[in-house]
Parts: C-alpha cells; structure tokens; sequence
C-alpha cells in the first residue's frame, strides 16, 4: 500500500542485501506491516485460501508430471499404474484430481464476495479484470488436465469442447483443425495439452502476482465498502490475518482432507474410467461440475453458434461488470434492493449448474407434462436453463446498472470504525455481522 | 512538443536547454533521416517478429503424415442388411451402412420434408447404390457419435445435445446444423470401397 515502508534491517546481512534487492523489505511490507481493514469477515479468507490451492495443484502436477506418459496407447495406463504401483502415487493424484475441485470451490466463493461486497468498483478495476482473467486461465488448465488422464470422458469432453470454436463462421473449421492437429482430437492433440496443461499454471502464478499488487495500490476493500480513513480503521496484517487466514486454510483443508480420503471419486465421472474409444460417445456427457452452470447456458439456446457466444459472453460480461454497475455504493449490506436481486443470482447460478447435470429432456417437476413451448416442454430442463440464462445476464446488463440510479440505499457508515465502536447494535443485519464485531 | 506544464510555485531548473532539436547529433541535417531510420528499424523488427511467429503458429496445424493419411478399402459382405459397421478413418468413426427397402423409402418420401439442411436422398449416395449409406459418423453439433437405429426418424440419434437424424443421415431435429457429412468415396467393385 501507499505510504512508506517501516523495515529496518536488523543485521549486517540484511543491511548488505537490502541495498542490491530489497527482497525482505517487499515481504515484510506485503505480509507483515500491509495495513489492512480490521473488518475483514471470513468470506476474505478465500485469497489465502487460494495460494494454498495453486500451490498444491503446481507440486502435485509436477510430481505426476514425473510419472504420466503424454500418448494415446500409454496415457491411461500410466495414470492406473501411478494409482496402483507409484508410490504414494493414489494419494499425489486424488490430491491433484479433488484439488482442482477445491480450487474452484474457492475461487467461487472468492468471486461472489467481490459481486457482493462491490470489490470491483473503483479504484479496483484492473485488480478484478485481473481476477477474471486468472479464472479464464484456471478454466483452460483445468479443462486440459482433464483430457489427460485419456479416459471416455476426457476424449469426449475435449471432441465436444474443441468442436465448440467450429461454431465460427468461415475459420471455425481451421480453427479446429489447428487445435487438433489433425482431423479429429488423436494424439497430437494431448500431447500439446499436455505441454499447455503444463505451462499455464506458471502463467496463473504470474497473474496472481499482478493480482497481489493491484491488490495492494488500493488496499483491500471491506466489508462496510467505505474506504479506510485513519489508521483506526485498520490493523497489520501479520498477526492479526496470517492467524485468521491460517485457521480458514486449516478448515478448508478438513473439508479436502474428507474428500480425499472418504470420497476421493464423487466430483468425477465413473465413465472416465473407461479407456478412450472414439467410436462410441458416453450416453450421458457432462462436463465436470464447475462448468456445468456455462455447460447449461451453452444447451439453452437451439442455434449452435448463438450458445457458444452466449456462453463465452458469460465470461466476457465479467471483464467490463464494473463500468456496468452504476451505484457508487460498494457493499450490498447497504443496499436492501441490490442485495435481494444478488441472492436471486446466485441462485440462478446454482439453478444453472444443476440444468447442466441433466438431461435437457428431463422434467423439472418429475411426472408433471405440461406443453410444449416453441421446441421443448415447458416443465424440462431446457425451459429452467433459458429463465436461469436471462436472469444470469439479465442480472448484469439491465439490473445493475439501472438499479444503481433508482436504488435508495441505507445510510453508510462514516469509517470502518464507527460501527464497530459506537453503535454496534445499528450495524445492519447479515450472515457476515458476527464475525465483523471479532476483527 | 509541448513541455510538461511547470507545477505551480516550483522552481524552475531550466528552461532553455530543450530546443527543437534535442538530439545534438542531428544539428544542422535534415531530421527526416533519422526518423527514416527509426520507422524502418521499427517496420522491420515488427517483420521479423510476424515472420518468427508464423511457424510456432503453424507447427500446431496437421504434419506431414498426418496429412498423408492413407485411405481405407472396406469389404462391403461385412455388413448385412439393416445393419451398420463402424471403422475409424482419419481419427473419427465412419458409419457404413446397408439400408432395408422400408429404410430408403422412408428417406426418399422425405425429400421434400422441412430440413434444415436440404438435400436430396438421391445426393447423399452413389448412382444405384441407395442401398449404401456411407458417413463420417460425427454429429455435426460438436462432435458426439450419434447412435444406430436412433432418434424420432429412424436413423441416428446423437446423446450429447438430442440430436434426430433421419436413415439419409438428415439433421432433422436438435441443435446440430449440417447433415451428417458425406466422405469422398468410390466403388472398387460391388463388394469393395475405398474411402478417401
């Protein structure tokens, strides 16, 4: 943050170092000194939570690195023989396959408190941008670690992913041909998302970094969204956040931990443990779950290349979300309107994921036929995704920025201290008061 | 150019120092020389990156033998009639077909029907070879192998995104565009193909 650093160099050596690279200086004033809100509530944990997990993905990817064979006749045996005959091979891989899910469980939660909290308003827009892209990289590297592993799954999921950019008009066909190299998804194909699968979680690690230092031009945002006035409204990060972020990391772990041990399969797909056959297409293809709710956008529309551009345009509305939202106050917590319409989003995100486990013939209400609307019945699948879908985009392109110039919000708090300290029975009611009174 | 504005009250260091022409050397020549030099030196590194990254682009396209796949001879007496036999060619499912009369007429009565991609059954096989359906066997949605015998009309039913293709191999109903498509084919002789 702004202001200048309090690192005194204790030793000869740290004096000698400071002057050629002030590595420690830029530690302690990033981890240690980094003045920070003292009402961060548990949702802000997730950053730490985060590094824990690209951390985990990074060693454990190179260690199976080690062990994997990029090719088509070997690939799937090689992932049985590091579960079966790699020591402690089992383990280092259901910690890489349910660490990609724990990662974008975080990076869920992560996202939705800054939807909740405005953390992209200004003068935090390169911060979020930042963040989007992080999550399209993660999505890319999730989606070609998942080919890997060469099961039905993987081969069927990467035909159907690829094929969605042959949706383009005129290059659609190149484009694909390029991805592949050559007329369909073979060996080519895994060979470079192994070498992509590889590197790009390199390029996440960059990008965090980006991520961190835009973080701390502005400083963190809170969860009154007022800005930090005093020194009264904030404390050094170290104790007080290395302890608090420490013990959310310890119960995010239990939660790995349990499905690690006990459950280590329940968020893939039996299917992918079948070897790859591309004559025959699993009767039932599902992507994994963290894509579901883009999976049941894509299925929404009837035109082929109106869903791969409604579902991209899913993402792409998240780059240019902060010059959409118009109010100028940041935290939902003063925006009983705002708030109301941000829990209904959710909702319709979570809606969207379940459209996309199932089958979009599938009735929402079992047993229940009603008509027929245009192409489907109403009571399926498809009809629930298409009322999710607008209001998912609805939620960003019409409600926030007319709501932000018609909604009367709730008086702000003058600081983050004031609430805190003089009237604490006035602090608006929510699930993130409690802890807020700890901080 | 113009010089940064002066913040108000500062002391001002100097003000004589920057003229029109800042670069000592160039006193006296005509600057169009040296800005020539700075616009080809510029042009060309731009050249030469364009041309360096054309091959880490085009590495990634089909190689040589990729390209030179060879092509597949089929013996037709494997397939009996009604049936389907599925071979790989060129890294995607081939759909070999022998149609049943009640097949073929059920395809051509539909002719004229409402399709979305209109063809003719007649065009979708060889001269007096209806009896042989003969398709790259992937769903022109995104890819899926669509399933013998499937679908509201009888010929292939793709379980990714419910996609109805008729015994012509027709996009009938679904999300998918195109027909199923028509591989380039000859017939060697009546019991033998050769595919690509």
């Amino acid at each position: 943050m702004s202001g200048h650093s309090t690192y005194e160099p204790k030793t000869g050596v740290e004096r000698w170092l400071d002057t050629r690279l002030p590595i420690i200086r830029l530690g302690w004033d990033s981890v240690v000194d980094y003045p920070t809100p003292k009402n961060l509530n548990y949702w802000w944990t997730f950053g730490g939570i985060l590094a824990v997990c690209l951390m985990i993905q990074i060693v454990t990817g190179v260690v199976l690195a080690m062990h994997y064979v990029p090719h088509i006749d070997h690939a799937f045996a090689s992932v049985e023989r590091i579960m079966r005959d790699v020591n402690y091979g089992w383990l280092v891989r259901y910690m890489h396959a349910n660490g990609a899910s724990m990662f974008f469980i975080a990076v869920y939660i992560h996202m939705f408190r800054g939807l909740y909290y405005g953390s992209y308003k200004a003068p935090r827009e390169v911060l979020w941008i930042l963040g989007c892209i992080i999550y399209l990289l993660m999505m890319a590297t999730a989606f070609m670690g998942y080919v890997l592993p060469w099961g039905q799954m993987s081969f069927h999921g990467a035909v159907v992913i690829t094929n969605l950019f042959g949706a383009l008009p005129i290059v659609g066909e190149a484009i694909t041909t390029w991805l592949w190299g050559g007329f369909a998804v073979d060996n080519a194909t895994l060979n470079r998302f192994f070498s992509l699968h590889f590197l790009l979680p390199y390029m996440i690690a960059g990008v965090v970094g980006l991520h961190i230092w835009a973080l701390h031009v502005p400083g963190n945002n809170n969860p009154t969204g007022v800005n930090v006035k005093s020194k009264a409204d904030t404390v050094p990060f170290h104790p007080y956040y290395t302890v608090k972020d420490g013990f959310a990391i310890v119960l995010f772990l239990i939660l790995f931990a349990s499905f690690l041990f006990y459950n280590p399969n329940a968020l893939g797909h039996a299917d992918n443990y079948i070897p790859a056959n591309p004559l025959v297409t699993p009767s039932h293809i599902v992507p994994e779950w963290y894509f579901l709710p883009f999976y049941a956008i894509l299925r929404a529309v009837p035109d082929k290349l109106g869903g791969v551009i409604l579902m991209f345009g899913a993402i792409a509305v998240l780059f240019v979300l902060p010059w959409l939202d118009t109010s100028k106050v940041r935290s939902m917590r003063y925006r009983p309107t705002g708030k109301l319409y941000f829990l209904i989003f959710v909702l319709a995100c979570l809606v969207l994921g379940y459209c996309g486990g199932q089958l979009p013939d599938n009735h929402v209400i079992p047993g229940l036929s009603t008509f027929t609307l245009i192409d489907a019945d109403l009571n399926s699948m498809v009809w629930l995704s298409r009322l999710a879908t607008l209001y998912y985009f609805g939620y960003f392109l019409v409600i926030l920025p007319i709501l932000g110039l018609t909604e009367t919000p709730l008086p702000q708090p003058e600081s983050i201290s004031t609430p805190v300290l003089s009237h604490p029975a006035s602090t608006p009611a929510g699930a993130t008061a409690a802890p807020e009174k700890k901080g | 150019m113009e010089p940064p504005p002066q913040p108000k009250g500062s002391l001002k260091v100097a003000d004589t120092v920057v003229g029109e022409h800042p670069d000592p050397h160039a006193a006296g020549e005509d600057p169009n020389r040296r800005d020539f030099i700075h616009i080809a030196a510029g042009a060309a590194a731009v050249g030469a990156v364009g041309a360096l990254a054309w091959p880490f682009i085009d590495q990634m396209n089909p190689s040589a033998d990729t390209l030179a796949l060879a092509s597949v001879d089929f013996d037709l007496t494997k397939v009996s009639l009604g049936q389907q036999v599925t071979i790989k060619w060129r890294g995607k499912p081939l759909f070999i077909r022998r149609r049943t009369e009640a097949e073929i007429a059920s395809a051509v009565a539909d002719d004229n029907a409402n399709l979305p991609d209109p063809q003719t059954d007649a065009e979708r096989h060889k001269p007096g070879k209806a009896e042989w359906m003969i398709l790259i066997g992937s769903c022109t949605h995104l890819g899926c192998v669509p399933t013998f015998g499937g679908g509201d009309f009888g010929g292939w039913f793709c379980p990714c995104h419910g996609s109805h293709y008729d015994t012509s191999g027709r996009i009938r109903r679904g999300p998918a565009p195109l027909n199923l498509a028509v591989p380039d084919y000859e017939f060697l002789s009546d019991t033998t193909v050769k595919v690509g």
